[in-house]
Parts: C-alpha cells; structure tokens; sequence
C-alpha cells in the first residue's frame, strides 16, 4: 500500500517536473529563434569562411539580432570543406544545440551532404551559406534545403557567346581542377560556347596542384585564349607558372579565379590578371547604389576585412538576408513544423546586394543576374568591374527543366567539343 | 608526341626532383642519425617560407633594398627554421630519445601548433616570393627553344647542397661522428663524444635544408597553409622509396617522385597521384628498406 502510494507520488512529481521543463521549452522556443551556422573556419578555404561570418554578423546586426522582440541567438560551427565534417558539425547543432534554422555551408560537397541530411529532419531548415554544386537542388531537391544563391553553372552565363562572338576565340584550352564544382563551371561556359561552334581542349588537374609545368606544356598551340577554372592557390600557382613560361594567352577565368584572394596576393600572376575576363554573381566595381552602400557599410565594420567583400561574404549574406525577410514575414513564428515559415521562405523575393532581383524556382534555387566581369587596374589595385549581365539566370539556363536534365550531370566527359583534329 | 614536349616534361621532373630532394634531404639526415620520424619537417618547411617572405616583403618593398631582399629572405628563413629545428631537438625530442612513438606523437602535435600559429601571425592568403632579376624569366635551351631560370637553378641549387652534404658527412670530423652516431650511439657515447651536441647540429642542418626549401619551394610556387603536409608526405614518400638514412637514396628516390608526378600529369592527369604511391608500393614489395637502404640494423 505505501509502496504503491510511493510510487504513484513519484510518477506525479516526474510527470510535472517534465510538464514544467516542456513548459520551459516551449517558452524559450517562442521567446528566443536559434540560428546555427557552419562555414569553413579550418582547411583550403578559411580565409573565405572568415569573411562569411563578417558578412553575416552584417545582416543580424542590421535586425540588431531581433526579429518582432524575439532575440535570435547565433551559434557558430566550422567545417574544413570536407563533406563528412560538415554534416556531423550540422548534426551536432540540430541534435545538440537545438537550432531551428542553419545557415551554411560553404562548400560544395558539403552542400549536397546537408541537402541529404536536411531531408531526414521535420520542422528544421537548412539554408545554403555560399556551396555552388549544381546537383544540390537540381536533382534530387531536399522540401528543407533553400538556396538563394547562384550555382557553379549559372556563373558562367553568358560568358560563352561572350568569348565566341564578342572576343572571336574559336578554340580555347580549358585548364580546369578536377571536380564537383568546375564541372559545374565548365558545363555552364560550354553550354554557351560550343553551341556558337567553339572548340575545347579540356586539360584537368587534381585539385591543390601546384607544378602545372607540364599542363603548360599541352597547351594546344592554335588555342586563342585559357578558360582557367581554379582557385586559391591552385589559381595562383598556374598564372606564376604561367607567367614565367612567357605565355601571353587571354585569360578567361571561372567565378572563383577572379576573386579577393587571387587579387590582393602579390606576384608576377598580377601582369597576366590585368585584363582577364570572368562571370559571377559579384563584381567589385559595380555602380548600383546598394552595391556601393553595402561595400562602405563592409569596410567601416570590418577593417582589417578584405578590401572588398568575397563572394562568400555575398552568398551568406544573401542567405541570411532570405531568412531574416521570410522570419519578419511570419513575425518569428516557427511552431507547426516551421509550415508557415517555409512557404514564406519559398516565396521571398528581394534585393541582394548587387542590386539583382533574387526569387526562387520550384526546387527552391535562385533565379538572379549573373554579370560579366573584367579586371582593372583601380589605382594600384586589382578589382573586377562589371561590364555587362545576364538577367534572371535560372538553373537551367534558360533551357526547358527536361530538356536541361536531359543533357546528363556535368563532369569530366560532359560536354564535350573537342577541336576536329 | 614531339621530342620538346618529351624534353620539356622530364626537366620539369628534374626541377621538382631537386625541391624535393632539398627538403627530403633535411628529413633523411635527422632520421638517420636520431631514428626520429620528425612529422614536424613540413612544418619547418612552412616556417621558412613564412619567415623568409616576412624578411622578403618588407625590402622588397623599398627600391633600394629590392635588389638583395630575396637572398636576405633567403637566409632568414634558413635561419629561422635551423633555430626551430634546435627548439624541437632541446625542449622536446632530446629527452625523449629512443622513444619513437611519443616523437613522432609529439612532432605531430608541434605540427598542428605551428600551423595554427602561422595562421594567427600571417593570416591564411597564399603568397609566393618574386626571384631576384637574375633568375627570373626564361633562358635558351637547347632543341625546347626556352625554360625557366629560376627551375634550372633549382636543380644547380640540389646539386650544390647533395655534393654539400657528401663531403660534410665523408670528409670532415662531424661527418665522422655523425656517421658514427648512425651506428652505434652508445659506443660513440663512449668514446667520449658529446652525443646530444651532435644530435642538436644534425637537426639544426636538416631543419635548416628543410627552410631552404621552404624558400626556393615558395619562390617556384605559391605558398599557402597546407603545404606543410604535402611537403611532409613527399619527404616520406621520398626518403621510403629512396632508403631512410642515406643521401644518394634521397636523390634517386626525389627524381623517381618528381619525374614520377610530371610525366603522370602529362600523360593522365587524373590519376597522376596515384604513379606516386604505386612506385612506393613497388619499392616497399621488392625492397622494403628502399632502393639504397641498409639492412640489418
């Protein structure tokens, strides 16, 4: 009898203490939204990774980290680029820190590792930081993975029929590293530019080569120009190398050969750079209004920053931007399995800070502008000046979804059109 | 295929032979004399090419200076690595000698360290030294027209420290003792040698080579973080096919890697790395203590 009375006296104290810790959850979930974020603070990419998180402590301090009086808590993670410690780091702020939302990542094997990932979850959303394989949203789309960024293969729009019709190249040798994302890059330039009738010499390296003495030897001698799809020091090495061979080729670079790192590092490579063309969702000299505020407004808050912001800085800022937007939408309400901040997410359409018109497809990936891309001289400094875009590019590039599918993922071998001899 | 494109590919071979060999060099002689399996040599490496360039960038950016900032980078960058190299052996691996694991356990801590610290100090931008006039841009060459200078005199510089190091190791009174050392510690111990002493100059040198490397490596390519284990995996890979512990190994041992990578780049780039490993492979089934190794120890 005091046995069973006992014990009922205990199941009644267990069940309030639990009634009172939900009660406490639910609480804090409504009072405060948890926003988790991964970039790559570690590995190949860090010094992108870094200046990701400027860009997005940029769009939570313009909310002042608030969104309708409920405190959105951030919580960092970092991944080295590698997809396996991305998604355990993903896994470690849903299981752990409990996050409603993440940001992130930067990579883009690590994208597709989390897109997979962020299916097997229920009232949780993944946003992309800045990764770019085309395969995250295109095949196989995950209902709670968004991108509001541009991907690998709609960089690359318009620069095809730029160097066939406008530049009069007919061959190009394409010096490009060998993976996911200058696949993707490789198939956007080509798509164009076979189809006008050029003719490509594909010479892949590995990634993190850095003696391309011998890729420098098979470059055809009839190629008129390099489509250089490398980046970081992959990048730098082969412009040295390049440049010391005495070669005087155009240039033509993919979307992340042009950018900060390349530029603001110091070499013989700056004499072949000068010049060089490009396509991506970012250029450094770019007239818009809000480019120009959101570039000073980056400078006075991060000093010691680059000296102009990355495109990861961009991406991630462009992504958080979306969530702040579609949050205020739904005045922070993230009950029911986040259902009415997902159709708000879907829906978003906003400015980014290039000033192009951002809104989603069905598989939620972004439609934007993609701009043309030039290196100047500015002053002593080496930036990229935008001299033409390509309005509202879609992941298909412009083609029917079917018809785009049809054509096979990028890779080594796809497309391809070789010179006739 | 034409005969240039065949000439071309083998020199690139031989010039990065002869990095290697520099920087492999440094990791044979500390492991022959102390058997220390110093997973820290890339990190010398990266010390001197991050030293050196700190030196460098800042004569080279004043007209007057320009003209002797690289051979000052240079020297500074050797220096700053033979002195690395001399805290490792003092505070840390002296002590614990003939304890192999906990070297090598600890080398790779010390490794991870310096990384983060140069990442700290530096920052993460790749960067690259800027030969000096005299060895920038191409010169004549015969049948292949023009090659670059800077490569060429890699392989001068290669040859230089190999005949550098024969006559150190044969021909002079440290030579002996180290050679000694190789053999028989305790006996050369005995003999009323001061043992730790030469440890410390053996590790001082190979650390040094390895902060040449760093140089020369830094001024034929691009720097940036992560080199050191790349450089550190060639040095083994080196030295493993070459035979550990002896000079004439390391070379034959750099020229197989380098011509190895070169003409695999060339011919199948995709799978170029894999050349690599199979030729380790090969050497460590037919002769598993490297093509010029002793046995018997």
């Amino acid at each position: 009898m005091l046995r069973k009375k006992l014990a009922l006296k205990t199941a009644t104290a267990l069940a309030a203490g639990l009634f009172a810790l939900a009660g406490i959850g639910a609480a804090a979930a409504q009072d405060v939204i948890r926003l988790g974020s991964i970039t790559t603070l570690e590995g190949p990419f860090a010094t992108g990774g870094q200046d990701a998180y400027r860009a997005m402590e940029m769009a939570l301090e313009e909310v002042d980290y608030t969104i309708d009086g409920k405190k959105i808590e951030w919580i960092r993670e970092s991944s080295n680029a590698q997809a396996d410690v991305a998604l355990a780091r993903a896994r470690k702020l849903i299981e752990q820190d409990n996050v409603d939302i993440i940001v992130g990542p930067l990579s883009g094997a690590e994208g597709i590792a989390l897109r997979d990932y962020s299916r097997t979850l229920e009232g949780k959303t993944i946003v992309n930081g800045s990764s770019g394989a085309a395969d995250t949203t295109l095949r196989d789309a995950s209902p709670n993975f968004f991108r509001f960024s541009t991907e690998g293969t709609q960089w690359m729009a318009g620069l095809g029929n730029h160097v066939y019709n406008d530049m009069k190249v007919e061959h190009v040798a394409l010096v490009a590293a060998d993976y996911a994302f200058p696949y993707a890059q490789a198939m956007g330039f080509m798509l164009e530019y076979c189809e006008a009738g050029g003719a490509v010499t594909k010479l892949w390296s590995p990634l993190n080569t850095t003696d391309f003495g011998s890729i420098i030897a098979n470059i055809p001698s009839d190629a008129g120009a390099i489509v250089l799809i490398q980046g970081g020091t992959d990048a730098l090495a082969f412009l040295t190398q390049y440049a010391e061979a005495g070669g005087d080729l155009p240039i033509i670079g993919g979307s992340i050969t042009a950018d900060q790192t390349l530029l603001s590092a110091r070499g013989p490579h700056q004499r072949l750079m000068e010049g060089m063309l490009a396509a991506g969702p970012i250029a450094d000299l770019n007239e818009d209004p809000m480019w120009v505020e959101w570039v000073a407004a980056y400078r006075e808050r991060f000093p010691d920053g680059f000296d102009s912001p990355s495109i990861h800085a961009f991406n991630y800022y462009t992504n958080t931007k979306a969530v702040l937007l579609a949050l205020d939408e739904v005045d922070g309400d993230l009950s029911d399995g986040q259902k009415a901040f997902q159709e708000a997410l879907a829906k978003v359409e906003f400015k980014n800070p290039m000033g192009a018109n951002v809104r989603l497809d069905e598989n939620r990936q972004a439609i934007s502008d993609i701009f043309l891309t030039r290196i100047v001289d500015d002053g002593g400094t080496l930036r990229t000046e935008a001299f033409g875009k390509t309005e509202g590019v879609t992941q298909t590039m412009g083609m029917d979804r079917e018809a785009f599918l049809a054509l096979g993922a990028p890779s080594r071998d796809n497309p391809d059109c070789p010179p006739a001899n | 295929m034409s005969l240039q494109f065949m000439i071309t590919v083998t020199l690139n071979g031989l010039t990065l032979a002869a990095l290697y060999f520099i920087v492999a060099s440094g990791f044979s002689l500390i492991f022959g004399l102390m058997r220390t399996v110093n997973m820290a040599h890339g990190s010398l490496y990266m010390i001197g090419a991050y030293v050196g360039f700190a030196v460098f960038d800042s004569l080279y950016a004043s007209n007057a200076t320009a003209g002797y900032a690289w051979y000052a980078g240079l020297l500074a960058g050797v220096a700053a690595a033979a002195v690395a190299g001399v805290v490792m052996q003092v505070v840390f691996l002296g002590w614990m000698q003939g304890q192999e694991l906990r070297q090598a356990l600890v080398t790779i801590g010390l490794s991870i360290i310096i990384a983060d610290q140069l990442l700290a100090h530096f920052g993460g931008n790749p960067f690259q030294f800027f030969a000096p006039d005299a060895l920038f841009g191409p010169t004549p060459v015969p049948v292949i027209g023009r090659y670059s200078t800077f490569r060429l005199f890699q392989i001068g510089l290669a040859l230089a420290v190999g005949v550098g190091l024969w006559l150190l190791l044969n021909k002079t009174r440290l030579g002996i003792m180290v050679r000694a050392g190789v053999d028989d510690r305790q006996m050369l111990a005995a003999c009323g040698v001061n043992v730790p002493l030469i440890a410390v100059a053996t590790f001082a040198l190979g650390a040094g080579l390895a902060g040449l490397g760093g140089v020369i490596g830094a001024t034929a390519q691009p720097v940036a973080l992560g080199v050191d284990v790349k450089f550190l995996l060639t040095s083994l890979v080196v030295v493993i096919v070459g035979g550990m512990g002896s000079i004439g190994g390391t070379a034959i041992g750099a020229i197989l890697i380098g011509v190895a990578e070169q003409w695999g780049q060339a011919l199948f780039p995709t799978y170029s790395v894999i050349l690599t490993f199979a030729i380790m492979v090969a050497v460590l089934a037919v002769r598993p203590q490297g093509l010029l190794g002793r046995t018997g120890r």
